[in-house]
């Protein structure tokens, strides 16, 4: 049985949702993404899985929660996608609730249990498949459909007014400058090598990330712009509450944006499902099978510009560090080798995770967890033991978290569990360890 | 348009700045801006320390500017750029600021002649647009999103009309978004507005809206369409016809409509970016035959060749005949004319300009960090440092070149049945 705590979370998202739709609304949204939006891939999973439980003892929230067999990744699919299935579309609001909490709370999409299924079933495809019927009906958890919302207005997930971002980037340009003489933040320069892309909490409240990468494009004299307009926004809570018209409508103006400005690549922050938005998901519902013009995470340009000596480390970071391996660009691209490197070059005490690189713990607050708010704060730790074991075991002072949803969520887990470390992104690190020109 | 009938079409070649002077005077120097006709080229310079000057053909304009950027020349040729005098925002043109200032303008945009400018500002926390530097009466929560018609100067903008709290999912859903036409907001109100347009001749404002979770239409004047669809991109006018046309997406394919009707029987898995020829009578647009199958539909008949990664926007002829778009397959970026691609490939393409008669089409690319000009398929000018796009003359026999060589900003105009002549 489900935690009962988390079942009686009230969220106005679900629960005011629920309560004014018909039977018949509900079945026939069910019925038309089972027939018009799944194929011959979700019958596959459906027909293929032996409930054998392999899959279980890979969730980090299944093992958190004492092996509660509810947490089981098959169950959460058993739960919710095949009922619905099974009873044609015929359920009722308590069945949504629940499908609901399991949906966007329990499973975090992030396909760890797809590496121990000895037949691939991705459970995050099924899981996503749930949150789209449920964002059809309107059964979005608050906080996450206001983050959708803003997308759908602004095109950025957090609200930021046209004004704020040119404001924000000449202030932080003037930061930079005030650290580096000529650091510039171009905007608009047609023709640029790169354009680089932030997630919309970096203008809103980290602003100074944007500042520490016009430090480092400067050091290596990188060819870069940033869009005035929109567009200038990689990340996606749209493709995680089941708005995929939204989230469409956001990749396709990044990478128009991209294109206009005729640049080379894409350099994106620090952000793990922006990637998995604007490189997978978003391409894919467009009808690119990948990114139109190629997409480089910035783990990867760190990675070049270190090994390439365009930037070099005067000094390394001291106190013992270990990384956090953000399951969409390890999992999901493979960066792990690059990031240690990464982390390697300017940290002279790195202690690493077990389990690591594509094995390693999700940190239950990407796939859209973390943007369903307070309500769901106490939910998502629960589910965290296990990383929090994981880093204490490190030892580590510093978590290295080159991802925003990994960021916020072990800064939570750390308050939460009491770990007496920090977070840190890898710009913070390599501006105090780069060797600045006049140095 | 740009009328371009006045300029000097001597040919010949004239240096018109010495871009290095600049950069040796000053301690930065920004993006270069060059005028459509080539007589001058201009950029933001740092005069002192957070001062920003305007240079222009080596002369300073008269005033400073604790900021100066987005330069850009309008279709009559006046320079215009945003600038920051006292924390407060205008646009200066010809180096005289607007009256006006704000706390903050954005996005300027011009009609086709140039005798319209509009901008978003912000002002007291509240939004609206100036046109020609004077504001709007009224005021928004928001504004996002701005376009004038090409003729009679009609200026529309997206914009929110009712509050939104913070987290307020159901106030969202009920619709806060409009669109303001010189000034005047519509009636109704919409969950979400994309993608305004305006007809030339200014009589008619379209836009995408949103009425449902998933639920989209396009507007005109305030009306929507009676059909519903999954989704759809924004509208164009068609000259002549005045009738709308946009992307619409019914069950899970893409198509044409117009005024809610679909004109195309063809159903793709994307459709976007429709043109249409300069009578109205042609559409052409980029889509989807399938995955990562991309191409251009010309009035319903999709082109052979397909490219995995992008197709630009296509180009018509100015008599609607032919049909151009940059187009981008397997990393490498060339060029596709009437279903033909160009075999030379290149680091970057920039869109393609057919000459008046249509017979040939010119555009500007990059090879290894150098600029040239393209006319059909091959590299034809000299490799530049920095280059615009290229203008053909009225007649179609001469080309003006803006580039820069050796450190100067140059106007080159050529023949163009004659080999180039560095
Ligand atoms: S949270 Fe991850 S491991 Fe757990 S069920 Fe979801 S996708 Fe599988
Ligand atoms: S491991 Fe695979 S087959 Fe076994 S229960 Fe999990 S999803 Fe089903």
């Amino acid at each position: 049985m489900a935690d009962l705590e988390d079942r009686q979370v009230v969220d106005p998202g679900i629960d005011e949702s629920i309560a004014g739709l018909t039977p018949d609304r509900i079945e026939r949204t069910i019925n038309r993404v089972l027939t018009e939006e799944t194929g011959a891939r979700l019958q596959a999973y459906l027909q293929t899985c032996v409930h054998c439980g392999l899959c279980a003892e890979a969730c980090q929230s299944y093992i958190s929660r004492d092996k509660d067999p509810d947490y089981a990744p098959v169950a959460k699919v058993k739960d919710t996608l095949w009922e619905m299935v099974k009873r044609k579309g015929k359920v009722d609001g308590e069945f949504l609730h629940n499908a609901a909490r399991i949906a966007y709370i329990d499973c975090g999409a992030c396909r760890r249990c797809s590496m121990y299924c000895p037949f691939g079933i991705d459970i995050s495809y099924m899981i996503m498949t749930v949150r789209r019927i449920l964002n059809l009906l309107g059964v979005v958890p608050q906080y996450l459909q206001d983050t959708t919302n803003s997308h759908a207005a602004t095109m950025n997930q957090m609200w930021v007014q046209q004004d704020d971002w040119i404001d924000t980037l000449m202030w932080q340009e003037e930061d930079a400058r005030s650290e580096l003489a000529g650091a510039r933040i171009p905007l608009d320069r047609e023709g640029a090598e790169i354009m680089y892309s932030v997630i919309g909490p970096e203008p809103k409240i980290l602003a100074q990330l944007i500042a520490n990468m016009a430090i480092i494009f400067k050091v290596a004299g990188a060819d870069w712009t940033m869009p005035s307009t929109d567009g200038w926004d990689n990340s996606n809570m749209a493709m995680y509450s089941g708005d995929f018209e939204t989230m469409g409508r956001v990749e396709r103006l990044h990478w128009e944006r991209a294109s206009e400005l005729r640049v080379k690549r894409v350099v994106m922050g620090e952000c793990g499902h922006a990637y998995r938005g604007a490189v997978y998901d978003g391409p894919r519902w467009l009808g690119w099978t990948k990114p139109p013009i190629p997409m480089v995470h910035a783990v990867e340009y760190y990675y070049e510009l270190i090994s390439s000596g365009r930037i070099r480390i005067a000094r390394k970071i001291e106190e013992p560090v270990t990384v956090q391996d953000p399951c969409n660009i390890v999992r999901g691209r493979g960066l792990h080798d690059k990031l240690r490197y990464v982390v390697n070059a300017i940290c002279a005490d790195f202690r690493d995770m077990d389990p690591r690189y594509e094995h390693n713990y999700c940190c239950q607050a990407g796939g859209g967890l973390i943007n369903c708010g307070p309500p769901w704060k106490r939910s998502r730790m629960k589910s965290n033991r296990v990383k929090a074991d994981q880093i204490r075991d490190t030892g580590a002072h510093t978590v290295i978290t080159p991802c925003h949803n990994c960021h916020s969520g072990i800064e939570d887990i750390i308050g939460f569990y009491k770990l007496g470390c920090h977070v840190s992104f890898i710009s913070e690190l390599l501006v105090k360890t780069i060797e600045m020109p006049d140095a | 348009m740009v009328d371009c009938g006045s300029w000097d079409w001597t040919i010949g070649k004239r240096a018109i700045s010495d871009l290095g002077r600049v950069h040796d005077e000053y301690d930065e120097v920004h993006e270069w801006a060059a005028s459509p006709d080539g007589e001058r080229v201009a950029a933001p310079v740092l005069a002192a320390p957070d001062t920003f000057a305007i240079v222009v053909n080596q002369e300073r304009w008269d005033g400073e500017f604790e900021k100066a950027w987005h330069l850009a020349f309008t279709p009559d040729g006046r320079l215009t750029a945003l600038v920051r005098i006292d924390d407060e925002w205008t646009l200066a043109v010809d180096g005289e600021p607007w009256d006006e200032r704000w706390e903050f303008a954005w996005n300027p945009i011009f009609n086709r002649d140039g005798s319209v400018i509009a901008l978003q500002i912000k002002d007291n926390m509240e939004y609206s647009v100036a046109v020609n530097g004077v504001p709007w009466q009224r005021r928004f929560h928001s504004s996002r999103g701005l376009a004038v018609s090409r003729d009679a100067g009609r200026v529309a903008a997206v914009v929110q009309v009712n509050p939104l709290a913070e987290a307020d999912t159901v106030g969202f859903f009920e619709g806060t978004w409009s669109l303001a036409v010189d000034d005047v907001p519509w009636d109704a109100t919409f969950i979400n507005a994309y993608g305004p347009t305006v007809s030339d001749d200014g009589a008619a404002v379209a836009a995408e809206v949103r009425l449902g979770i998933c639920e989209y239409t396009l507007a005109e004047n305030a009306i929507p369409w009676e059909q519903r669809y999954g989704c759809v991109w924004e509208p164009s006018y068609r000259n002549g016809s005045g009738r709308l046309v946009a992307p619409v997406r019914i069950g899970g394919s893409w198509t044409l409509a117009e005024n809610g009707v679909p004109i195309w029987g063809g159903r793709f898995m994307q459709l976007w970016n429709q043109r249409l020829s300069s009578d109205g009578r042609r559409i052409a647009a980029v889509a989807a035959a399938g995955f990562g199958r991309w191409t251009v539909v010309v009035d319903d008949r999709p082109w052979r060749t397909s490219f995995d990664d992008l197709v630009r926007p296509p180009v018509f002829s100015p008599d609607g005949a032919r049909v151009a778009a940059g187009v981008r397959r397997g990393g490498r970026w060339s060029f596709a004319v009437d279903d033909r691609v160009w075999p030379e490939t290149f680091d970057m393409v920039w869109d393609p300009v057919f000459s008046p008669g249509g017979g040939t089409v010119a555009a500007k690319i990059e090879r290894d960090g150098k600029y040239a000009v393209a006319i059909d398929g091959r590299p034809w000018s000299p490799w530049y440092d920095q280059l615009w796009d290229p203008t053909y003359s009225p007649d179609g026999t001469r080309m003006l070149i803006r580039g820069v060589e050796g450190g100067r900003f140059v106007r080159h105009v050529v023949g163009v049945a004659d080999r180039f002549q560095a």
